[in-house]
């Protein structure tokens, strides 16, 4: 499968990656490549076959509703690259 | 402009669940806390932490799900819903796409004596995202996550509503719903409820619908009638100068009265969504949807039949009590601690009412207790006070739920009773007002008001109008 | 006497007896991590040795009344660094996440603290644990101790490695798709990837969230059966912790496999299989038949399908995965950015290293809208058969028994050149991963330049005691070696 710049692109705009001009040939190279052998997939016949999002058959693991947490507020703003009035501080959101 | 168009709405309805703790951690949904103070790993997106689902949050979705009339999804799973925004920390939201937990229901609505059903798409659980405040001084944003894993129901319909007054009688359908439920309670202006409005139109006739648009950010039922009256408008301007509907998402500025694009460069509205792999399935069983259904309150039309035959007041103030949840609790449980069903609706119907008004609240926001009201009543009843102190006093009970009974004693407002002191003011009065004496005398029987105000007055509003008339009466003889 | 060179149980037991204290061995632990990590570059941080000491006194007094009485208390760890410490950086071996710092302590490790191990640091990896060499990391490349032209294998390749060079006598890995067992396999030393659920994954920084398992990384099967009794508990914080009572591997510590029925898949030995390793297998095989196990070939299938879809399957994970990292809460934020999505794309693309880019980009394209089905959908589709081939495996086979890797360690800068062929060193260990399976890596010889072989053992779901028991029969008829340069630091 050949991939093309605006594949890349649009991959970039969804995965918040900004390549280079020479990142972005070695990508559309390396997906293409990538795309091509695990196409190999579609050798198998999976007409009758439901795809497996869990392996084991658990289900139903539930919490009680019943507050468990305090306020961890400083603890959690430490790792904050920038912070202001107890809140993450980020570039500005609306026009 | 010969055309006729017909409006094609379906809506998008997201509800805040009445939960405790968030959807997958044990932070309080409390509202008002200081930013962040309500977070933890989980509900802040850092890494290593996992979600673990809160049980509550599965049963209010299914209860919503029996009462409009769902199919519940036997086995239902979580689904990561991948865009990039601050409000979302983990940069993806757990939703469902796949298996949500309700589908395929209905609702009936009623417009100017018109009934329908508005189908119901689906019901899914998922998790609100944090907030955006501007900072002006720094010219960024500040994000708090605090509501970040509230847990939401979304309600999606499908395009059955033709007019902006079929979608306010849906959504105040499912609010009503939502509220007997305790699920929810359901307010436009706080959040708890909002409604993203899907709108196409097409000509009168049509089979097919046309391209439409999805419009957010609206915050009440004023707003989503003037966005739907804008929207339909534009679409139609752009159809009649043969542009096209660009299918696309529009942000309501109810300031200004319209709406824009919200899509950008950047916001590519491809959500890539797959199976949470952190979560397992959801196994509904049987025996789990009927205990969730035998716990379903008496909804609102089974509620109006009986108060009709158990109650005897007029329809009017039926529709009027059982419009809130609120309402119809206090009434009924008025009621139950000896209070007669007339004097209860009077005192919700007026006094209550009026100041719902003027302090701009929703019966939802009522804090008064039945038992209050219900001494309250009793002590009119027994004559303690008379109807204005009454009055009075209930506007304390409204504003801080006081015990009327020794606000009463403690005020000294009980009514006078010394036939003395009574005999004393209307004499008095008679003294003092030769004129309307004279007038009653003559047959004017409206000049005893003027006498009884007097007396009232002179005993600081403490006394029995209806002993004071007698007095009065009496006297005058 | 050098306590880095005793087996964890062993040191524990010195311990216990008094003969050696808490103290001793952590600073054996320290000194040695001091001395020799400059030459094998295992550790990312390394704990500050004042906290380590002190620690050291606090365990050794809890051992002293009576309150710790664990086989592994007082023993010096070593930890992969994608396991959050409360207030030691843990970076997954990014730069991204270059400043984090937890403020909490994922579940595995609280374990090791609760039953008295003493945590020393934080071991290299390849980046967010995406590659087989270690060489993707942003803090350097680990070498192998057995010739530091190679590499240690990977992800965990820092704990291997420091397990060989006897910085550390145990430490925990994570194993998504052989990470555990690979490194194991090319650094000499035993490593568990536990059946999926059996060990919480809470605090563990997710790459593929269906596969990463974390898992004991140690020179013999009894070290890893004692670590991994310690960690396998059942965890409310992870909705995917499987909650059982058969945690107690060290009672399958047997040298019995008397009618173990051993099955060898026929499509591992073919090409592509080094014969050293071809060689080495097959002779471990001979070894179980002589005591008493019934081996047998047969057909496993799906073999060629595993790399596809686990590269499918994982990098989609890993793409959602990894979306938190964007500068806003922690970690890495670029200096100089023009707006919000300008700051997500620099904070984003400076931070992460090419691998790691490389997998997000695949994962994302193969979630994106048109291709979700062809691509994620197929993958969970052949993953559902690859599952069916093994239950049908263990139908009739106890332990299916083949290769860890088709190669012994390549040399430094071989592999990263080729991404697909770097994939498809993963061929024996990701089906196992796919299937949620435990497995096990241990020594079974070496090949032609003297570099170690792994045997791998896989059995069904939650049967870890099998693997364990087998593994430890096997063991019995070999006997522990060193690497070189580790064997002649005494003599010197």
């Amino acid at each position: 499968m050949t991939i093309t710049d605006e594949t890349i692109d649009y991959v970039g705009i969804l995965a918040k990656l900004e390549l280079s001009a020479e990142e972005k040939e070695q990508a559309k190279k390396d997906m293409s490549d990538m795309l091509d052998y695990v196409g190999k997939l579609n050798e198998l016949d999976t007409d009758n076959v439901e795809a497996m999002s869990h392996t084991f058959p658990y289900n139903n693991v539930f919490r009680e509703d019943v507050v468990t947490n305090g306020d961890d507020r400083e603890n959690l703003l430490k790792n904050a690259p920038e912070e202001k009035d107890g809140c993450y501080k980020v570039p500005k959101t609306f026009d | 402009m010969s055309k006729a168009y017909e409006t094609v709405i379906g809506l998008e309805v997201h509800v805040e669940l009445a939960t405790r703790t968030k959807i997958f951690c044990g932070c309080s949904t409390a509202f008002g806390g200081a930013p962040n103070t309500h977070t933890c790993p989980v509900c802040t997106g850092m890494p290593g932490s996992l979600p673990v689902l809160n049980k509550a949050v599965v049963e209010k979705a299914m209860a919503v799900g029996l009462a409009t009339n769902c199919n519940i999804t036997r086995n239902c799973k979580f689904d990561r819903k991948n865009y990039f925004y601050p409000d979302n920390p983990q940069n993806y939201q757990i939703s469902q796409l796949y298996y949500p937990i309700c589908r395929d229901g209905k609702v009936e609505i009623e417009v100017e004596g018109k009934k329908k059903f508005v189908r119901i798409h689906e019901i899914h659980m998922e998790e609100d995202a944090g907030k955006l405040v501007h900072d002006p001084y720094t010219d960024s944003s500040l994000v708090d996550f605090n509501r970040s894993g509230v847990p939401l129901i979304e309600i999606v319909s499908e395009p059955d509503m033709r007019s902006a007054d079929e979608v306010i009688a849906y959504l105040e359908k499912l609010r009503l719903i939502i509220q007997y439920l305790g699920a929810s309670d359901c307010k436009l202006n706080e959040g708890s409820m909002r409604a993203d409005v899907n709108l196409s139109v097409r000509e009168v006739g049509a089979e097919e619908f046309g391209t439409r648009t999805e419009t957010k950010n609206l915050n009440s039922f004023k707003a989503i009638a003037r966005a739907i009256e804008n929207e339909r408008e534009r679409q139609i301007d752009l159809i009649e100068s043969g542009e096209k509907v660009v299918q696309e998402t529009r942000r309501w500025d109810d300031t200004k009265e319209y709406s824009y694009p919200m899509r950008s460069k950047e916001d590519a509205q491809d959500y890539r969504y797959f199976p949470d792999p952190d979560l397992v399935p959801i196994h509904i069983s049987d025996e789990w949807i009927e205990e969730i259904r035998s716990k379903q309150p008496e909804f609102r039309d089974e509620k109006r039949a009986r108060y009709r035959e158990e109650y005897q007041i007029p329809d009017y103030d039926i529709d009027i009590i059982t419009n809130s949840k609120k309402l119809a609790d206090i009434f009924e449980d008025t009621i139950a601690l000896g209070a007669a069903p007339k004097k209860v609706s009077n005192w919700l119907m007026v006094e209550t009412m009026r100041l719902l008004k003027e302090n701009v609240m929703d019966p939802e926001d009522i804090k008064f207790t039945a038992k209050n009201l219900a001494k309250l009543i009793k002590l009119v009843d027994a004559r303690t006070i008379n109807g204005n102190v009454a009055k009075e006093v209930f506007e304390h009970v409204f504003a801080e739920d006081i015990d009327p009974e020794a606000y009463v004693k403690e005020h000294g407002l009980a009514t006078v009773n010394d036939e003395g002191a009574l005999k004393t003011a209307c004499e008095a009065a008679i003294a003092g007002n030769s004129k309307a004496v004279e007038d009653y005398k003559g047959g004017k029987e409206k000049a005893l008001g003027a006498l009884v105000g007097q007396v009232m007055k002179a005993m600081k509003g403490k006394a029995d109008p209806g002993s004071v008339n007698q007095m009065l009466r009496e006297l005058l003889k | 006497m050098d306590l880095m060179s005793l087996t964890a149980v062993t040191l524990g037991k010195k311990i216990k007896a008094g003969e050696v204290s808490v103290a001793e061995a952590a600073k054996a632990c320290m000194d040695s991590i001091e001395r020799y990590d400059s030459e094998y570059n295992c550790f990312v941080t390394v704990a500050d040795r004042e906290g380590v000491m002190k620690q050291a006194e606090e365990i050794q007094k809890k051992i002293d009344n009576g309150e710790l009485t664990g086989p592994l208390a007082g023993v010096p760890v070593a930890i992969k660094d994608n396991m959050c410490l409360n207030g030691m950086l843990t970076t997954c071996s990014s730069k991204i996440l270059s400043n984090f710092v937890p403020t909490y302590t994922s579940e595995a490790v609280e374990k090791l603290i609760e039953a008295g191990m003493v945590i020393v640091g934080k071991t290299n990896m390849d980046e967010f644990a995406m590659g087989s060499t270690t060489e993707t990391s942003y803090y350097g490349e680990t070498k192998n101790p057995w010739d530091k032209n190679k590499v240690p294998g990977g992800s965990s390749g820092g704990s291997a490695a420091a397990v060989a060079a006897e910085e550390v006598v145990c430490a925990l890995g994570s194993d998504t798709g052989g990470s555990i067992r690979q490194p194991a396999s090319f650094c000499g030393v035993t490593g568990i990837k536990p059946t999926y659920g059996r060990v919480s994954r809470y605090g563990l920084i997710a790459y593929g969230s269906s596969l990463d398992q974390i898992g004991p990384l140690a020179k013999d099967v009894t070290d890893c059966a004692a670590l991994l009794e310690i960690i396998s508990q059942y965890d409310k914080k992870d909705s995917t912790s499987v909650n059982r009572d058969d945690n107690d591997f060290t009672g399958a510590l047997v040298d019995d496999v008397k009618g173990l029925k051993i099955g060898l898949p026929r499509d591992y030995f073919s090409e592509g299989l080094d014969p050293d390793i071809k060689d080495a297998v097959y002779a471990a095989a001979k070894k179980l038949e002589e005591k008493g196990a019934i081996v047998e070939e047969f057909d496993l299938g799906m073999v060629e399908y595993t790399i596809p879809t686990y590269y499918i399957i994982a990098a989609a994970e890993a793409s959602s995965n990894l979306e938190r990292f964007d500068g806003v809460k922690y970690g890495y934020r670029t200096d100089s950015y023009t707006d919000l999505h300008n700051m997500y794309k620099k904070s984003r693309s400076e931070g992460f290293g090419p691998e790691v880019k490389r997998r997000i980009m695949l994962g994302s394209f193969v979630l994106s809208s048109g291709y979700y089905d062809a691509y994620y959908v197929k993958a969970l589709k052949a993953k559902a058969l690859i599952k069916r081939a093994y239950d049908k495996a263990f139908e009739k086979y106890d332990i299916i028994l083949g290769p860890v890797a088709p190669t012994t360690a390549l040399k430094m800068g071989e592999s990263l050149s080729d991404p697909i062929k770097m994939y498809l060193g993963d061929v024996y260990t990701v089906p196992v991963n796919l299937a949620g399976l435990p497995g096990i890596s241990l020594p079974c010889g070496y090949d032609r330049d003297g570099m170690p072989i792994g045997l791998q053992m896989v059995s069904d779901a939650f049967n870890e005691k099998t693997i364990i028991r087998a593994a430890y029969a096997y063991e019995q008829t070999r006997e522990y070696k060193r690497p070189a340069d580790v064997a002649e630091r005494g003599q010197n």
